[in-house]
């Protein structure tokens, strides 16, 4: 098994018609990944072709959903229009939306998340790379690639990674696959200081999936959702679990990159959150360099 | 993005929350029209205009001291206000080159009412994100006029807290329990539940990240008032709020930082001598980190974004190497989508264009690394190549502390 998405889950793509979609959609194609829908209002009936494939485009998420089966979206809608997006994934009753657009108002994300509360949709994202299930073929080809990252540095696996940062999961996972360790599931939750999906739940999911022995958490300065999900860990999480906080250098109050990661007091700093890991039996790396490392010293795999 | 004291005044006056009458002016020839419409009975407030706090506090370099002060007549506000006016202010918050003076606001000084212990009649109130709740949470607190992380530390029972349903926005009932928790009566009472409706709506209407007035208090008249006011607004939000967006004051931001914003990159300027150069945020910051890990100190923040371009790399080593400090540049690129190849030609432009000297330090990985070695190997110039992040960091630091 796996979490969130599997091999065969079927995929729609909302804004495939757009550059950064169709880029990410052929790539996903050519990761062997199933992307059976895109959605464009006002495209609808028009294909969307990629290595002799024909992706059928729709005017609205629930038509897409219905006729092709998808119960996943990737979506790569501008900002202003991105909320709208997410909400028409929950009207449509999907599993699980991916919004891997960067720069959404934290108001509409508010408002969004609110009205997500009591739905069947998960939301992974914004701002996020997305999510990735390696596959068994050459490279991990025949995954479930939604969203920007890199497929073929995966290698199917029984690590489960879970990050705010895109470059930064990447890094991690190119560690692991580089030392002959594969993943189940590498999932973004974004930069966002609103998102859909915290490292806690997706922690949870990973504790509950067999196929998952290990654990990568990387976190950054700004919020305590690492601290949350840490001491969750201590109290219940039944698979060693290594740790990376990222911002150590970085000046309170000022925003490195990421909307979330902003230092706002004493307890979102890089050495707070380290210090908390390190207290809830984290092995914590010491630097980016040796993530990997860090989980190997407490897993032999 | 962040706004000056007397643009943020200006819109809550707009949204109807009360402020101390007043006006602005940028030269001293226009101080005394925008003292002349203030009442001076009760002296007048000179207050900098610079976007950052401490300033009552303030030392100006020529060793004027207060960015704030009260003149108990209008002829004492304009000497002050020459004073302060192109003077560089260096409060707790500047750092210790300060912020320039470019703009004097004058209010008429409020009459402070008083507690019955003789205390100043002061409160705190903010509004902003509530990360772990994902909604606006208002902060009010009955200790105004202090820091208020030295209250939530020293007696966090005096701190409220109201967390707004976004499906409905902030209910009168709410407003009454800030009112209340504050323990206004009467005729008090009422101007502070219209006041936290009010203030909600400017925060909620116009994106803001974070609405704080500090303090709020209570005149010796008996109406309540935003004293000071600091406001700062979604960056994200702004393409909907054009008349904020014309409240920008460039003279407040980095010059680097805005010249990297025209190239789509993020750049932080810090006080090291490493440049990084990197894609994505979290690898931008971890790049810092491993190189102080290493023994060395980094220069600035900059990420190139997921997909950098030639022209981002050029444009991001241009803007490095403005920043005087700059002993050496690390370049950390983990090229998942885009090709190691492009990033790599880039860098030997970029060299060659500038005429860099300095040392540097590439450290490649992803798609078509190979290529990309190549092509910097080839290139004829002096640039080492990392095989991890921990080595390359190893190598820019020797390089520089040689």
């Amino acid at each position: 098994m796996s979490i969130l998405v599997k091999e065969d889950t079927r995929v729609l793509v909302q804004g495939i018609t757009g550059d950064f979609g169709a880029r990410h959609a052929r790539l996903s194609i050519d990761y062997g990944s199933q992307i059976v829908a895109g959605v464009t209002p006002g495209k609808g009936g028009q294909t969307f072709e990629h290595g002799g494939k024909k992706v059928p485009i729709f005017n609205t998420v629930a038509d897409a959903a219905r006729q092709t089966g998808a119960t996943v979206s990737a979506i790569f809608v501008p900002p202003p229009f991105a909320a709208d997006a997410i909400l028409e994934c929950v009207d449509a009753d999907l599993d699980l939306a991916v919004a891997i657009t960067e720069g959404i108002p934290v108001r509409d994300m508010v408002r969004a998340k609110r009205a997500m509360q009591g739905r069947r949709t998960r939301l992974i994202g914004p701002n996020c790379p997305g999510l990735v299930t390696p596959g068994r073929g050459d490279k991990s080809h025949g995954g479930c690639r939604i969203g920007i990252a890199p497929g073929y540095i995966h290698r199917r696996g029984n690590v489960g990674v879970v990050s705010r940062s895109g470059t930064l999961t990447y890094e991690a996972v190119w560690q692991l696959t580089c030392r002959g360790k594969g993943q189940s599931t590498c999932v973004g939750i974004g930069g966002d200081p609103v998102n859909g999906t915290s490292h806690l739940d997706v922690i949870r999911l990973f504790n509950d999936d067999p196929e998952t022995e290990a654990i990568i958490m990387i976190g950054e300065i700004g919020g305590n959702a690492e601290v949350e999900a840490a001491r969750w860990i201590k109290q219940h999480c039944k698979k060693p679990v290594a740790g990376f906080i990222a911002g150590a250098t970085a000046p309170a109050g000022r925003r490195m990159g990421h909307a979330g990661a902003v230092i706002g007091g004493a307890e979102d700093t890089a050495a707070a959150k380290i210090k908390i890991f390190k207290e809830c039996g984290i092995s914590v790396a010491e630097t980016p360099s040796d993530m990997a490392d860090a989980l190997l010293r407490i897993w032999k795999g | 993005m962040n706004i000056h004291e007397y643009q943020a005044k200006a819109l809550f006056e707009k949204f109807g929350v009360a402020v101390p009458k007043g006006a602005a002016a940028q030269k001293a020839s226009d101080f005394e029209a925008a003292v002349a419409p203030l009442d001076g009975k009760g002296g007048i407030m000179v207050k900098s205009q610079i976007h950052a706090g401490g300033r009552g506090k303030g030392v100006f370099t020529d060793g004027f001291k207060g960015g704030v002060k009260f003149a108990p007549t209008k002829e004492k506000a304009l000497e002050l206000a020459k004073a302060m006016l192109g003077n560089t202010l260096v409060t707790a918050q500047t750092g210790p080159e300060g912020r320039k003076v470019q703009t004097i606001y004058f209010t008429e000084a409020a009459n402070l009412g008083k507690r019955p212990d003789g205390r100043d009649d002061e409160y705190y109130l903010a509004i902003l994100l509530d990360r772990a709740t994902s909604r606006p949470v208002i902060v009010a607190s009955t200790e105004g006029g202090v820091e208020i992380e030295k209250v939530a530390h020293d007696t966090p029972e005096r701190i409220f807290k109201v967390h707004v349903d976004p499906a409905v926005g902030l209910q009168a009932y709410q407003a009454r329990q800030i009112a209340f928790a504050l323990g206004f009566s009467g005729e008090l009472h009422k101007q502070c539940v219209a006041l936290v409706a009010k203030l909600y709506a400017f925060f909620w209407e116009k994106d803001c990240s974070m609405v704080e007035v500090n303090p709020m208090l209570v005149t010796a008249e008996g109406r309540l008032l935003a004293l000071d006011a600091k406001v700062s607004f979604d960056d994200n939000a702004l393409f909907r709020h054009p008349d904020v967006v014309a409240l920008r004051d460039l003279n407040e931001e980095d010059a680097k930082e805005i010249e990297a914003s025209k190239f789509g990159l993020s750049y932080i300027a810090l006080d090291g001598n490493i440049a990084c150069l990197v894609n994505g945020a979290g690898l931008a910051m971890s790049t810092m980190d491993i190189i102080q890990h290493f023994g060395g100190s980094p220069a600035n923040f900059l990420d190139v974004g997921g997909g950098a371009s030639k022209e981002q790399v050029s444009a991001a080593f241009k803007i490095i190497l403005g920043d005087p400090n700059v002993k050496g540049i690390l370049v950390n690129i983990f090229g998942g989508i885009m090709d190691c190849n492009v990033i790599a030609t880039g860098i030997v432009e970029a060299v060659k264009e500038t005429g860099l000297k300095l040392p540097l330090v590439v450290r490649l990985e992803g798609n078509n690394v190979e290529a990309g070695k190549a092509t910097l190997a080839a290139s004829g110039l002096t640039i080492v190549s990392g095989d991890s992040m921990a080595d390359a960091a190893r190598k820019i630091v020797g390089l520089v502390t040689k």
